[in-house]
């Protein structure tokens, strides 16, 4: 049976992970290869990672590390942060990342979902969508989720789809940073409304949000930053816990 | 040496990495020469069955890789082109074994992607591996199960996971990003 994923996500700054991290048993938990090493030696089903500088001369710096971290895991990994053109995937793609997100790219040129997907295979092309419930309506966020734009979230992944994209990372930006679950709201329209696979995002707290999201939303994965990274939520447990209340997971 | 497959599909620097955390030296080639000469040759592939098989077809790979006597792996991607014919792009293949590639119903989401296990194994791959270990899979065709098929797995439909004939293995999977997993099946093919 296909496992529900579970996916912890670092964000990368200069090279480094982010936001206080709290892994007593490595030397260097601000190392991304360290930790990614970690989380796969733990039974993370994949990771993504984050550029949040995201300029021209961190790109550079950001195939290195891509490089360092693919020779080092043995489970698969997403990299987005960024990313403008065909070239900025190419330069990843050949570092070693399995896959590649974009986000604020997509939505100003959609076509670039379709050229991703036909040089390289949709099976690469991850689409983030960030999400913010207005006035009853779902609608998409730009630029790291600052800037409203005119679709809706629904109508959106499903553009997405027909482009051509492989996988949607949809983040609900009322849930972020909340800790109080995964929108099953959002993430249950959108995994209904589409044919590919989704991972949920945003508003982590605790092991029961996950299942909950497992229990009433078709989606794929789920996806959290600081509950792993503090340790609050360990993977093994997680999946521990999934198991016993019957989600299928890669134990 | 094992000699890695090059060709116009994504995923090669992985298997590449996968073998040198086992130990194992490797070059990636598509000179024919060095793949006659390799111990053992991988034929690993992300990407489209039709431009892949152009790309073999111009180079005259496909016959070298027909000719090659010694253990070969098929990966993903190449596992399909092994096969004699696949729905995508409808491309003829290769033919190694009797099995046609199909696109899967669109009754579940497409691709299948993420972790599953085995409903059977058989031979050499799989010692030491039981049904429950999951390996990584992401495709959108899969391979019908045939007199061939080593290994099964369900998605939608049972499908192929695993080929043989002869001196010729493949996993619809990848083992280079199946974890401990992966990494015991490649350890099974590197010692045939």
């Amino acid at each position: 049976m296909l496992k529900r994923r579970i996916i912890p996500c670092l964000d990368i700054k200069d090279g480094r992970t982010v936001k206080g991290i709290n892994f007593i048993n490595l030397r260097d938990a601000g190392d991304p290869v360290e930790l990614a090493k970690e989380y796969a030696r733990q039974g993370a089903d994949e990771l993504v990672f984050l550029d949040i500088t995201a300029t021209i001369e961190n790109r550079k710096a950001l195939a290195g590390l891509v490089e360092r971290i693919a020779a080092e895991i043995n489970i698969p990994f997403t990299v987005g942060g960024g990313i403008d053109t065909i070239e900025d995937v190419s330069i990843l793609l050949k570092a070693g990342a399995d896959k590649v997100t974009v986000n604020s790219s997509a939505v100003k040129r959609p076509e670039l979902i379709s050229e991703m997907a036909g040089e390289f295979g949709s099976q690469c092309v991850v689409v983030a969508i960030d999400t913010k419930l207005i006035d009853g309506e779902w609608i998409v966020f730009v630029n790291g989720g600052r800037t409203p734009v005119e679709y809706k979230t629904a109508a959106w992944a499903r553009r997405v789809e027909e482009l051509g994209a492989g996988e949607i990372l949809l983040t609900s930006m009322n849930n972020d940073g909340t800790r109080s679950g995964f929108s099953i709201d959002i993430t249950g329209e959108v995994s209904r409304s589409i044919n590919i696979p989704v991972i949920a995002s945003g508003g982590a707290g605790t092991m029961e949000h996950f299942s909950e999201v497992f229990f009433n939303t078709a989606c794929s994965a789920a996806l959290a930053a600081s509950i792993f990274h503090f340790g609050e939520i360990t993977i093994p447990d997680l999946k521990k816990y999934l198991h016993k209340e019957n989600i299928s997971v890669r134990l | 040496m094992i000699a890695i497959l090059k060709y116009n599909a994504g995923n090669i620097k992985s298997v590449q990495n996968a073998l040198t955390r086992l130990g194992y030296e490797s070059i990636i080639t598509d000179d024919p020469e060095e793949l006659m000469k390799a111990e053992k040759v991988i034929f690993p592939g992300v990407g489209e069955a039709g431009s892949a098989m152009h790309y073999l077809l111009e180079r005259g790979l496909d016959k070298t890789i027909i000719s090659l006597k010694k253990p070969v792996l098929g990966i993903c991607l190449g596992m399909q082109l092994m096969c004699r014919h696949s729905e995508e792009a409808d491309t003829r293949c290769l033919g190694i074994f009797d099995a046609d590639v199909k696109l899967f119903p669109p009754v579940d989401k497409i691709p299948h992607m993420g972790w599953n296990n085995f409903l059977t194994i058989k031979g050499e791959l799989y010692k030491g591996i039981s049904l429950e270990d999951d390996v990584y899979f992401v495709h959108s065709y899969y391979s019908e199960i045939s007199s061939c098929t080593s290994a099964t797995c369900d998605y939608i439909l049972p499908f192929s996971a695993s080929m043989q004939s002869g001196n010729f293995y493949a996993t619809q999977f990848h083992p280079e990003k199946s974890a401990g997993v992966g990494e015991k099946i490649l350890q099974n093919f590197l010692e045939i």
